[in-house]
């Protein structure tokens, strides 16, 4: 026998509560202090601009201007805020509707931006109007928005505790209370009554000293086999329980070296599990995406937005996640531009049938039309990924022995699918009878 | 002791590490794992330590066509202009690949009608996404744009096979003429 990786101490886990316990007492303190600053930003929103419609500036920008710009950071284009102060108006005005004319006409402040951006052109608007450049404008000087207070919780990290948790606590807490008030009154109340019955001159029935019950017990003979036989089975019942489970890894859910979370990309956001899993179409293993896959998204995407973090998780800490994967693909955020020092991701490998095995994801998927959802379980609601089902050989069999294949539309399965429903009488066929259940399909 | 005998029960399940094995024999074999650490690779090119692997330089996949297109904005002009997609007659089935290609690597962000509005820009996440009406697009240019991206656009080569990548060129261009 074999343990594969380490134990958890008990002292970590104890460690971990205290921290828990310190972290969670901080935050009652916090959110005390800092409740009121979110009305103070809220009412600190900024004068509309004169010059232009600055919330219709907005949609303009976020369709049209986003692809390569950012108010405060540089994408493939400058970070624009501020640059109604930089450039007066007929400038701007020429530049947007065309900035491949400004350049060739020669204008020095285009080809300076020009140059310094690697000459990537920028594209032309001329279908926008001077009032719609005018909006856009207006939306770019709009100031910086008062960072939101809820981003300074101290210790906002790993262990901080939900803050639903607390209503919680103190109902557990009142319950319990309650529960020892009970016990302390009939306590009391037998007394009194005890007390009123001595008065009144009655006398309370003694009970009569009889066999302790253990000794009873002990010379019951048949009760005694009984119990040992019902021992017996139900240790039995345990030990069968306990070796069953062994090398079974259901519900396995390790530290990953980033936290991505399932529930954020597949859930909330709705991304195709084969989007980053694409290998499922057609291979025997299911990919983990590598990391440009991630960068398609996320060389626009560095940071989460205010509404993402849960009382568990802080956008700071989802931030901190976001800056790990720069640093493994070597993107560097500030200039927008790949370093070239990149550093493997160490997944931890979670779903894992030993060798002796041959599991195949393209026959189930794309051939069977099985969704991953099936043998996964509810991904999309996973924050931490972990293995949903047991990943036995009774797991395997007993889902062949129920599915139907689906024979329609599939050319390779005609001819077996005549002289097989012959064979078995049957419309349907399910995996078993299509020979799943053959030694040699599973194992080499 | 009840206490005692709870804690030293749940203590040895953590779901944090694996569990134990019987006689796991044949559990491993001598054969390298997918993407695991190793140290078989050590020579001048290689990636050091993990048996994931970059192919040899200039060696191609079978089935691969030379794409001769460079990633730059000549590249796009001229691809826009000149290329024109192998494929002269899609099937039905076909075709109905192309589109269930698009639902996964696409409509995220351009939408299922190629509109520009996928989920990722309706809630703000992914900002600057156009809607293919308002490009000038031809087969050559989105083939070129899958394969390579555009701007903030990533490129999709390593997800969608050529062939497969021509499909979804046929689709987009049918979402276009819709819009
Ligand atoms: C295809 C990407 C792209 C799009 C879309 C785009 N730009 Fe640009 N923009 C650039 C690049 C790149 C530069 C830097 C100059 C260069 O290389 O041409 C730039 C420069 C600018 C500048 C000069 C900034 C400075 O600090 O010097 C302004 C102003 C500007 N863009 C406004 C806009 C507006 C407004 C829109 C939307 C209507 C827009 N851009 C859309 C790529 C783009
Ligand atoms: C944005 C990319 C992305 C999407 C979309 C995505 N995954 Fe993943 N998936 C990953 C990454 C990265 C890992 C490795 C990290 C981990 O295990 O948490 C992973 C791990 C997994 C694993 C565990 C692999 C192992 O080690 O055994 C399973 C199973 C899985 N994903 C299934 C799904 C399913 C089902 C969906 C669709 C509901 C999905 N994924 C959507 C990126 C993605
Ligand atoms: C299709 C787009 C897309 C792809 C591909 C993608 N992400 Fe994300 N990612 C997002 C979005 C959207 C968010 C949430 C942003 C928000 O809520 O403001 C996010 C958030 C995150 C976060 C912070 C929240 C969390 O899950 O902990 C991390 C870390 C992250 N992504 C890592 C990855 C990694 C690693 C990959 C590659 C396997 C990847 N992403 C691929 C779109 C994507
Ligand atoms: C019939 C059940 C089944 C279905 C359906 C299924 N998987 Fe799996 N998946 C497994 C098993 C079993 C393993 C372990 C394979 C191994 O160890 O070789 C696995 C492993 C994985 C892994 C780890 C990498 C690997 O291949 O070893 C990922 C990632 C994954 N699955 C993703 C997916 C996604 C995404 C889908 C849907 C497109 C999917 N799976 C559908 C059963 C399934
Ligand atoms: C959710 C149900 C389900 C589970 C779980 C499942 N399978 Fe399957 N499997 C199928 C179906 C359905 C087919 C038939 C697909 C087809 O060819 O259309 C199939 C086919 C196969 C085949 C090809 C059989 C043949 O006749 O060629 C193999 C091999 C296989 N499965 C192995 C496994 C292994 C190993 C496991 C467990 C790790 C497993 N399957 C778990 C549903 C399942
Ligand atoms: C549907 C696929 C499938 C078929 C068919 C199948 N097996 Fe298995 N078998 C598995 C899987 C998966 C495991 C691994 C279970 C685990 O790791 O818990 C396994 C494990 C085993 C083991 C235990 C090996 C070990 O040391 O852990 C034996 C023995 C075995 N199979 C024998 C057989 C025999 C004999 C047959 C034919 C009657 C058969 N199997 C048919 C999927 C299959
Ligand atoms: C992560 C979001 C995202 C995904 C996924 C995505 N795109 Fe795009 N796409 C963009 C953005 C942003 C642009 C605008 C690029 C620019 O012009 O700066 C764009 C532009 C385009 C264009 C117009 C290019 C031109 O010539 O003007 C086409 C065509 C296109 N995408 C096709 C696709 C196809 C096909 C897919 C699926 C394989 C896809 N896109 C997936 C974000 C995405």
């Amino acid at each position: 026998m074999k343990k594969v990786g380490n134990h958890n101490s008990i002292s970590r886990i104890l460690k971990f509560s205290l921290a828990l316990m310190l972290t969670f007492s901080i935050q009652l303190f916090a959110q005390d202090a800092v409740t009121p600053a979110p009305d103070a930003a809220a009412t600190a929103t900024p004068a509309p601009s004169a010059t232009g419609d600055a919330a219709a500036g907005k949609a303009l920008f976020n369709a049209q201007c986003a692809a390569c710009h950012k108010l405060d950071a540089k994408m493939t284009g400058p970070a624009l805020r501020g640059v109604g102060d930089k450039y007066e108006k007929e400038w701007l005005y020429k530049w947007i509707r065309n900035s491949a004319d400004l350049i060739k006409s020669g204008d020095e402040r285009a080809n300076k931006v020009f140059n310094e951006f690697n000459k990537s052109p920028m594209t032309a608007f001329p279908q926008l109007s001077n009032a719609d450049i005018d909006n856009i404008i207006a939306y770019t000087m709009e100031p910086v928005p008062a960072p939101a207070a809820v981003a300074a919780v101290p210790g906002g990290d790993q262990g901080s505790v939900q803050s639903g948790g607390i209503s919680n606590e103190v109902i557990l807490g009142a319950l319990a209370l309650v529960l020892a008030m009970l016990v302390v009154m009939l306590f009391l109340v037998n007394n009194v009554l005890t007390r009123i019955a001595k008065a009144n001159g009655l006398e309370v029935a003694k009970s009569e000293k009889s066999l302790p019950i253990w000794k009873a017990f002990a010379k019951n003979q048949f009760l005694v086999l009984v119990t040992v036989i019902f021992f017996l089975l139900s240790s039995a019942y345990f030990v069968y329980g306990w070796f069953m489970q062994v090398g079974v890894d259901q519900g396995y859910e390790p530290i990953q070296p980033i936290h991505y979370s399932h529930r954020i990309h597949a859930g909330e956001n709705g991304i195709d599990c084969k989007y980053c899993h694409s290998a499922a179409r057609e291979s025997k293993h299911s990919n983990i995406p590598s990391l440009n896959v991630c960068m398609n998204c996320h060389k626009n995407i560095s940071e989460v937005a205010e509404s993402t973090a849960t009382p568990e998780y802080s956008k700071a800490f989802y931030d901190g996640e976001i800056q790990k994967l720069y640093d493994a693909v070597g993107w560097d955020k500030a200039n927008q531009k790949y370093t070239g020092k990149t550093q493997p991701v160490k997944w931890v490998r979670i779903h894992n049938l030993p060798d002796l095995v041959y599991f195949n994801h393209a026959q189930h998927v794309t051939v069977g039309g099985i969704e991953c959802q099936t043998c996964h379980g509810p991904v999309e609601e996973m924050e931490i990924m972990k293995q949903h089902s047991p990943l036995t050989m009774g797991w395997c069999i007993n889902c062949h022995r129920e599915t139907e294949v689906k024979l329609k539309d599939n050319e390779y399965y005609k001819k077996i699918h005549e002289e097989l429903s012959k064979k078995y009488g049957v419309e349907k066929l399910t995996a078993a009878q299509m020979g799943g259940l053959e030694c040699g399909k599973c194992h080499y | 002791m009840l206490f005692g005998l709870a804690v030293s029960v749940t203590s040895c399940f953590d779901s944090k590490s694996p569990n134990y094995q019987f006689f796991p024999n044949m559990y491993q074999s001598v054969g390298y794992e997918t993407y695991a650490e190793s140290d078989a690779f050590n020579g001048e090119n290689q990636l050091k330590g993990q048996t994931a692997q970059v192919p040899p330089q200039g060696s191609i996949k079978r089935g691969f066509e030379i794409y001769d297109y460079e990633n730059s904005t000549a590249g796009y002009e001229l691809a826009k202009l000149n290329l024109k997609s192998p494929l002269d007659s899609i099937s039905e089935k076909e075709a109905a690949k192309g589109k269930e290609l698009y639902g996964i690597y696409c409509a995220i962000c351009h939408g299922e009608q190629g509109n520009g509005k996928g989920k990722l820009v309706e809630r703000e996440k992914f900002l600057g996404v156009p809607s293919y009406a308002d490009r000038p697009v031809t087969e050559g240019s989105v083939f070129h744009v899958i394969t390579y991206g555009l701007n903030s656009m990533g490129s999709h080569a390593n997800q969608l096979s050529q062939h497969e990548r021509w499909l979804v060129t046929d689709y987009v261009l049918q979402l276009k003429s819709k819009l």
